[in-house]
């Protein structure tokens, strides 16, 4: 293995192979992660643009769309495409590329595919990291494809400056895109498949759906598309330029650290409830093992980790 | 430390017959890996480049015309140029046994012909992977 210094140059530098090795380093959780994404931080540049939707939305066909669109214009592109792991076998087929294969031998486009691996939001666990690495190599925009949504996975909305939803006729009626939750995320929402039958339903649907919005909120725009033919494309790509240029990038930065601040706290308390659970209880299986036998429940052992937790610090003192 | 086995499946040249291909890339997800699949008529650049910005383990490479002599080594040489002759390769497909020793010579770690359980498949590569670790 490459120690991480390398790594670190490599990515800098904008090395494939470094570039590869950091996106598993941090996908695999490595020790070295944390170090790595210390180092690239501050390096992250440009912008991220999420695309979420159904299944068979045509999210990826769309991403390779726009892939050719930001080359046209001289960007390098990162794509984290995100495909369900089986909660069963943890397994995972990765088929987001097979859309995007024309841009393979494009030394300026990096494409990772990713298993979501357990994590239910639409993303992977360790998607910020990834687009981390990506936008410190200088890839800009990342393009972030998650998993084919339902109807509450808005985590992406979370990760990404922009966010388009694509939704296409047939997936039900007007109260469908009355709901709560993915109709609400869309900074752009995407009509595709234009060529289709019930493309003007599903824009009135939307659209009467936009009108209940309460007053003092932005309303995405809604833009037809159809990814296949190109048709209505130069109308997205203008409505992503106008939201791009309507943020800052100051505004983009430190949000993305608050962000991240929160994402690294949750898995620092994970880490710190297990080696709690090692003093009070033996470790976890000790504990379930209490739980099982009926002698405690879950939420007792809640409690009595964290009075733990707060002996611990009575007893270092107040800093 | 959350590894997974990855391992791309890629299809070069002109066939499009790609049941083999995706009857592997099923089992391997069954059997708890992470399978990245490219689609059909890959050419070997592209199979390559993919293999090294998905950082895979494994390339397995599927082919029915029989332009395997050529394509095979193909993929071979340029994993071996950009410094990623640490991918282990395997293929599969309609492979007369007198071509495999050929395509062993070349890079390929193993070559499955038709009839092979996916069972087999998955016993190469968590035995090549035990090797490695």
């Amino acid at each position: 293995m490459t120690p991480t210094a390398d790594i670190i140059r490599g990515v800098c530098e904008g090395s494939i192979r470094a570039i590869a090795r950091a996106l598993s380093l941090v996908e695999n959780g490595s020790p070295d992660s944390a170090d790595i994404l210390d180092k690239l931080f501050s390096r992250q540049q440009g912008f991220t643009l999420g695309i979420t939707g159904p299944p068979g939305a045509g999210k990826s066909t769309l991403v390779s769309r726009m892939i050719t669109r930001y080359r046209s214009a001289d960007n390098s592109v990162g794509v984290i495409a995100v495909d369900p792991s089986s909660p069963f076998t943890g397994g995972a087929l990765l088929g987001d590329r097979i859309r995007m294969q024309s841009h393979a031998t494009d030394s300026r486009v990096f494409i990772r595919s990713m298993g979501s691996r357990g994590h239910l939001g639409g993303l992977s666990g360790a998607t910020r990291d990834a687009s981390c690495v990506l936008s410190a190599a200088g890839y800009s925009p990342v393009l972030i494809e998650t998993v084919g949504v339902g109807q509450a996975e808005v985590e992406v909305a979370d990760l990404a400056d922009i966010t388009l939803l694509v939704l296409v006729p047939g997936l039900g009626d007007d109260v469908q895109s009355m709901k709560a939750g993915i109709m609400e995320i869309g900074d752009i929402i995407v009509l595709n498949k234009a060529d289709r039958n019930g493309i003007d339903q599903l824009e009135s649907y939307v659209k009467a759906s936009l009108e209940f919005m309460p007053p003092g909120l932005k309303k995405p725009e809604v833009v037809r598309i159809s990814a296949v033919t190109g048709e209505g494309l130069e109308d997205l790509w203008n409505a992503i330029n106008r939201l791009v240029a309507a943020q800052s990038g100051i505004d983009r930065r430190s949000r993305s650290a608050v962000k991240t601040l929160n994402d690294i706290l949750q898995e620092n308390g994970l880490i710190f409830s297990e080696k709690l659970l090692e003093l009070e209880y033996n470790g976890r299986e000790a504990a379930e093992e209490l739980i099982l036998a009926g002698q405690l429940s879950p939420y007792a052992i809640g409690k009595k980790l964290l009075e733990r937790a707060e002996r611990m610090f009575e007893h270092n003192g107040s800093k | 430390m959350d590894r997974k086995i990855r391992v791309l499946i890629g299809k070069p040249g002109l066939d499009g017959h790609d049941r083999g291909a995706k009857y592997i890339a099923r089992a391997l997800r069954d059997a708890g890996m992470e399978v990245v699949y490219t689609g059909i008529r890959q050419t070997p650049e592209a199979i390559a480049d993919a293999a090294i910005q998905e950082d895979v383990d494994f390339v397995g490479i599927s082919l029915l015309s029989g332009a395997h002599n050529h394509l095979f080594p193909e993929v071979a040489k340029l994993l071996r140029e950009k410094d990623a002759s640490d991918i282990i390769l395997f293929g599969g497909g309609v492979i007369p046994e007198e071509d495999i020793p050929g395509l062993k010579n070349a890079g390929y770690a193993a070559i499955f012909t038709p009839g092979t359980p996916a069972s087999e498949v998955v016993e190469f590569i968590n035995t090549q992977m035990e090797k490695r670790l």
